[in-house]
């Protein structure tokens, strides 16, 4: 079956492993309604949290890391570092807050009577999927990009299939290439089973709860809602979701920021990129493509659409981030995966712009083991002729050299202008004709005026000119 | 010959480099889209023959045999120095904090 055959086949393949009919929500022109969509399931939150708790998901700690904080203080102005709170999510079923997600998916298919689920995920998604459909005696297949064209994989993903195997799955490994959704499609045709996709409604829903506990903990415990959450960005599930679920709490003043390890110069298509670098998610390659564009994901209207609630985006590098997972076991006792950790290392350099009685919360940790530890990531790429040092970080070149801080002093964030992601989400339309309700939408989409949309669209069209 | 049922790895190739997707970049262009995958071997075979094995969900697929008790081994690395040096300055660094 041809490549082409296969992709003009997509939205019928869709439809039928949803059992969801995406039209019901188009707008005329451009936009479609996507509060509707989010309510479509019938779920309330009370729903979704029940269904977590009896799947052993979600209510995980909320904890201060307090000598982490008081690290970052050391290298603030007198008076500022913002307390450092981290939700650790890695004691969910499957290790990491993939399972908030993966429980919605899994109890949605079970309750349309589909007989298993495909996730196409390389990451701690698929151990969500397997470990939860594993609980409701689905059969699972997770679909990965594992290998480049020499065989070698990414250890990070080796130990993510072994954990998908633990819990029962089937494991297709590919090579690099965005051929896995060619791949997906004749699997989901094949069996028809459920696409337990990461940017269905389901896929966010699940995070809300999350959302909703940081806001409540932080609460209880200090009597306030936090002055920022830092979410870990690639797809945009996470920020959506975490936001979504601050706003239902009532933490509605709440800066939402998202965070990425800047990998700027590395293809995501590449078969000679892929083993250059050191972290396989919550990265650029993925978080600024799907931030700018959500409706490129496997479904058709995508439920993750980060720029709706995000307030800064942040990016940190790979050094920076080793470093940080380095600080919380020695300085916390808490030994966590790298990836998990990215948004940790931004709210380092973050907390020490803000007022030392102000809360930063880190929304996320995720599980380590072999593969998926930093010590594996770094030997893998030292092994690959990837340079090691320590210095400034942000000099990092990705794919030739990891640049660790050597001092907390020199581990910083670098800031993309939020106009700039608004600009580049708004060039996929600069050959539309927009009517007023699409304008409308626009603002919905980038959490702006409608003026402001306006004045874009033109220095967009005026630059084209 | 390997017995049927042995747990094994399958190689195959899905698409070769000609009918991949447009707009790669040249160098995952000219290599062919691959996948692995285990199962158990249906009819008795050697490495290196097409053969059909049962996967964890007991669908059928095709491929060439490649490995026979595949296993994993994937580790936590081999020791690297500078991982030694970050420790270092993170300890420095927080001596005198409480």
């Amino acid at each position: 079956m041809s490549y082409q055959d296969v992709m003009n086949r997509k939205q019928e393949i869709m439809r039928r492993a949803l059992k969801m009919d995406y039209d019901q929500f188009e707008f005329p022109g451009i936009g479609f309604d996507y509060e509707k969509m989010m309510s479509s399931s019938g779920f309330t939150l009370e729903d979704v949290i029940k269904i977590q708790r009896e799947n052993n998901v979600g209510g995980t700690p909320l904890i201060e890391l307090k000598r982490l904080s008081a690290y970052a203080r050391k290298f603030a102005q007198p008076g500022y570092g913002a307390r450092i709170f981290l939700k650790d999510e890695a004691q969910n079923l499957s290790g990491s807050f993939k399972a908030r997600r993966a429980a919605m998916s899994i109890y949605q298919a079970k309750t349309l009577g589909f007989p298993g689920v495909i996730a196409a995920t390389s990451g701690n998604y698929g151990a969500a999927v397997a470990a939860l459909a594993a609980r409701a005696g689905l059969k699972c297949i997770i679909v990965q990009e594992c290998y480049d064209s020499n065989g070698v994989g990414q250890p990070e993903i080796i130990e993510k299939a072994r954990a998908c195997q633990a819990y029962g799955a089937e494991v297709v490994q590919l090579s690099v290439g965005p051929e896995l959704f060619y791949q997906f499609l004749l699997l989901l045709e094949e069996t028809g089973y459920f696409n337990a996709s990461l940017y269905s409604p389901y896929g966010v829903m699940g995070i809300e709860t999350l959302g909703y506990e940081v806001a409540q903990d932080v609460m209880k415990q200090e009597g306030k809602y936090p002055e920022a959450v830092v979410c870990t960005n690639a797809g945009g599930g996470n920020l959506t979701g975490t936001a979504r679920g601050l706003m239902k709490a009532g933490a509605i003043n709440t800066k939402i920021i998202a965070a990425s390890v800047d990998l700027t110069g590395l293809h995501m298509a590449s078969d000679k990129d892929f083993n250059l670098k050191s972290f396989t998610t919550g990265h650029t390659g993925f978080g600024i493509p799907f931030s700018t564009f959500p409706d490129r994901s496997d479904v058709p209207r995508s439920a993750a659409r980060p720029l709706r609630y995000m307030d800064m985006y942040g990016l940190v590098n790979q050094g920076s981030v080793f470093f940080i997972t380095e600080a919380l076991a020695i300085l916390e006792g808490m030994e966590r995966g790298p990836a998990g950790n990215t948004s940790l290392a931004l709210a380092f350099s973050l907390a020490q712009t803000m007022k030392n009685t102000d809360i930063i919360v880190v929304q996320e940790t995720e599980y380590t083991g072999a593969g998926k530890h930093m010590n594996a990531q770094v030997s893998f790429a030292s092994d690959r002729g990837i340079e090691l040092k320590l210095g400034n970080p942000l000099q990092e070149k990705p794919g030739l050299n990891l640049i660790f801080p050597s001092s907390g002093a020199m581990l910083k964030h670098k800031e993309i202008p939020m106009e700039t992601l608004k600009m580049s989400y708004l060039k996929h339309y600069q050959h539309q004709l927009l009517f007023d309700p699409d304008y409308h939408y626009l603002a919905d989409e980038l959490k702006t005026t409608v003026e402001n949309v306006k004045t874009w669209m033109e220095a967009i069209n005026e630059t084209k000119k | 010959m390997i017995d049927p049922m042995t747990y094994v790895e399958i190689y195959r190739i899905i698409l070769p480099s000609e009918e991949r997707s447009p707009n790669l970049p040249i160098e995952t262009k000219r290599v062919p889209y691959e996948m692995r995958l285990r199962g158990k071997l249906l009819k008795a075979a050697s490495v290196g023959d097409w053969v059909e094995i049962e996967t964890a969900t007991r669908r059928i697929e095709r491929g060439i045999l490649v490995s026979v008790h595949p296993f994993f081994s994937h580790h936590f690395g081999h020791y690297v120095p500078i991982m030694t040096s970050i420790r270092d300055v993170i300890i420095k660094e927080t001596e005198d904090l409480l």
